[in-house]
């Protein structure tokens, strides 16, 4: 079994599932004989023919229109938005619609489809193309929003967002697409939703973070063991509905808790994170909670968003803050 | 110069607005007059029904309730062309549709009244329910027409907007994916001359909504909206091209908007008493009963019969909705997901211990 890069895994969980499951269809732009933007449906279309692997018009609010169309009859569509900055015309469908159905006829017409988007800055996108917006899904009722960040996680996690039986968004960070690459048995096996991930055990502070940020999270608990600070990672994956007994009973163990992501702090799912701490966990913790996120800014065009994205150096000064009050 | 390709919108009316047949052409429809009969008394239930919806409504027992007067020949004549394992994409005020499909008129007055469970209908269980964001059901018919296709099923969808409907973007990009994948689907624009307040002639100046289709690449046409005759004999054959194969089709059915928009609107700020008084010499009812009468199907007596029925049918309705059971509070958290997550669980759980501390 070789190494395979994140992007890899994700194709290769598209592809057991169009092996599989007669009903899993794909449809985005270019994701036929081009095998998407990025290569996650490379070869799909060759392998399963147009009919399985469809390229649509160029018409975001159509894709995830027609996606649920197709869901409401029993179908299990995989749609791609090209790029999470492009999602903005599916949002009324994904909003209004997706997360809805099931609710809106008491269970009769459901919708069983996952929406993925790649996401994120760091790779010297044009404009449009680097942003994180996982919260503003997170904030809607009705749907999941998943985001893996291992090749691992990216395989087992999107086989469980396609045959989950609800809508789910499913972010994949694009920064760290082929950063890494690993073992990946392609034995169909799937990992649970709603669950986070320790990544790393520890005993003296709580890091918590999804996405991309995962790799500059455990760098710094790399540099932390250095300094004799040992700190639990979790990676939360599921943003929504997020599994907040799991960060508890960690912060229960470390009583010290920093969260890290890319997204802009204001109204974020590290905002909920910290809210629920402060409701549930404030007699566990012995400093406030941090968090380092981006910038409440517009995300800046490339020349800047290495400034933007949260560093390794800063995480280590919020961990250092959080560490010294006592 | 040379023109690379030229178009035509076509306007079909078989039944005058005098009850008489129009032209040479008479659809099979129009000699089979049990069928129209049939079609007729649901015309008339529908009305009945929709005029006892804006009483309920005029006295508190209902919420706000989107008439569907003067649209009956086009709701009952795109019903009726249409078979069971079909899909039906509504706006939300297609009753004469839905009725003719099954959807109960208690299920109707559940939905206006507040209450999901009117969505969960006796008609087909797999049509879509009421949309409220206009025209976002386009994507919805064509995505259902495509799983069709590619199971190659025998079926279509049928999805119905308004004139106002016809200038968002969700119609203009199903009609174009309609196209490009060759769906079997019909589109049909009701064009009742109003968006609530705004006239038709504000939604484009095109001189039909019909020719949005063929900008699309998809056969169009116009029908007489109160020709229940053409409407159905337009619709159907449209839904046979779509079940052999042959792609969709752009239907604008012209009618008018009797009524306001709904029980929250007052047509009067916009709308002059003489063009609703001068549109109701064309309206559907009268028309397709006067045809029946003058080929002696019809009489007084069994108009009268009719009504009786009716009302009697509509009383049973309005029971019905009224002995609806109460929604317990879970209610709301209960369909949210397959399996209720853990934070709604204990949101659910809460709900109810305080409605335990209230009651």
């Amino acid at each position: 079994m070789a190494n395979i890069a994140m992007v890899e895994a994700v194709s290769l969980a598209l592809s057991h599932e169009l092996e599989h499951d007669k009903d899993v269809v794909i449809l985005g732009e270019d994701v036929g004989i081009n095998g998407g933007v990025f290569r996650a449906t490379s070869g799909l279309a060759q392998k399963f023919g147009e009919n399985r692997v469809i390229d649509t018009p160029l018409a975001e609010a159509m894709i995830a229109g027609m996606t649920v169309g197709l869901a409401t009859q029993g179908m299990k569509p995989v749609a791609e938005a090209q790029f999470l900055g492009f999602i903005f015309p599916m949002f009324e469908q994904i909003v209004c619609h997706a997360a809805r159905m099931r609710n809106r006829t008491r269970g009769r017409l459901t919708c069983p489809l996952v929406i993925r988007a790649p996401f994120g800055g760091g790779i010297h996108a044009p404009e449009h193309h680097s942003e994180s917006i996982e919260s503003m899904f997170a904030h809607t009722p009705g749907i999941r929003v998943v985001i893996p960040s291992s090749p691992s996680r990216a395989y087992g996690l999107l086989l469980a967002a396609i045959r989950d039986p609800d809508p789910v968004l499913f972010l994949e960070p694009k920064r760290i697409y082929r950063l890494v690459k690993e073992e990946v048995v392609n034995d169909g096996e799937e990992l649970p939703l709603d669950m986070c991930f320790e990544l790393r055990e520890g005993n003296d502070i709580t890091l918590v973070t999804w996405g991309s940020m995962v790799k500059e999270t455990l760098e710094a608990a790399d540099a932390l063991a250095k300094q004799d600070i040992s700190a639990e990672v979790i990676d939360v994956a599921t943003v929504s509905p997020i599994d907040h007994d799991t960060i508890a009973e960690s912060v229960k163990k470390t009583g010290r808790c920093v969260i890290i992501q890319e997204a802009p702090k204001h109204c974020s799912v590290g905002s909920e994170i910290a809210a629920t701490l402060a409701e549930n966990s404030l007699y566990s913790l012995m400093a406030p909670v941090k968090r380092v996120a981006g910038y409440d800014v517009i995300m800046p065009l490339f020349k800047l968003e290495k400034k933007y994205m949260p560093t390794v150096g800063r995480i280590l000064k919020a961990v250092n803050e959080v560490m010294e009050v006592s | 110069m040379t023109t690379v390709a030229s178009f035509s919108v076509e306007y079909i009316q078989y039944l005058s607005p005098n009850g008489t047949l129009t032209g040479e052409t008479i659809p099979p429809i129009a000699k089979d007059f049990e069928t129209i009969k049939s079609l007729y008394k649901t015309m008339v239930m529908t009305r009945v029904f929709d005029a006892k919806a804006i009483s309920l409504q005029r006295t508190g027992k209902l919420g706000t309730y989107a008439s569907s007067l003067g649209h009956e020949a086009v709701h009952v004549g795109i019903g009726s062309a249409m078979k069971y394992e079909d899909v039906f994409a509504p706006a939300y005020r297609e009753y004469g549709v839905q009725f003719i499909r099954g959807v109960k008129m208690s299920e109707v007055l559940l939905y206006w009244g507040g209450d999901e469970r009117g969505s969960n209908f006796s008609g087909p269980p797999h049509d879509f329910a009421w949309c409220v964001p206009i025209a976002t059901q386009n994507t919805h018919a064509a995505g259902a027409a495509l799983s069709f296709k590619l199971r190659k099923q025998p079926r279509c969808t049928v999805s119905v907007i308004g004139d106002g409907g016809s200038s968002k973007g969700d119609f203009l990009e199903a009609i174009n994916a309609a196209s490009a994948f060759k769906l079997p689907m019909v589109f049909v624009i009701i064009n009742n001359g109003w968006a609530i307040s705004v006239p038709r002639e504000k939604q484009s100046s095109g001189e039909t909504l019909a020719q949005k289709g063929i900008a699309g690449g998809l056969p169009s046409l116009q029908v007489d909206g109160n020709d229940l005759l053409a409407v159905h004999h337009e619709v159907k054959k449209a839904l046979e091209r779509a079940r052999n194969g042959e792609g969709a089709t752009v239907i604008e059915a012209i009618t008018y908007r009797l009524g306001d928009h709904t029980t929250a609107d007052d047509a009067s700020r916009y709308r002059p008493d003489e063009e609703v008084e001068n549109a109701k010499r064309f309206e559907p009812v009268l028309r397709l009963r006067q045809y029946l009468m003058d080929n002696n199907q019809w009489s007084v007596q069994q108009e009268n019969k009719l009504m009786e029925d009716c009302a009697i049918k509509v009383e049973a309705a309005v029971k019905e909705y009224q002995s609806a059971s109460k929604l317990p509070v879970s209610d709301m958290f209960d369909y949210m997901f397959a399996e209720l997550p853990h934070d709604l669980q204990e949101q659910r759980a809460f709900a109810l211990a305080l409605e335990e501390e209230n009651s």
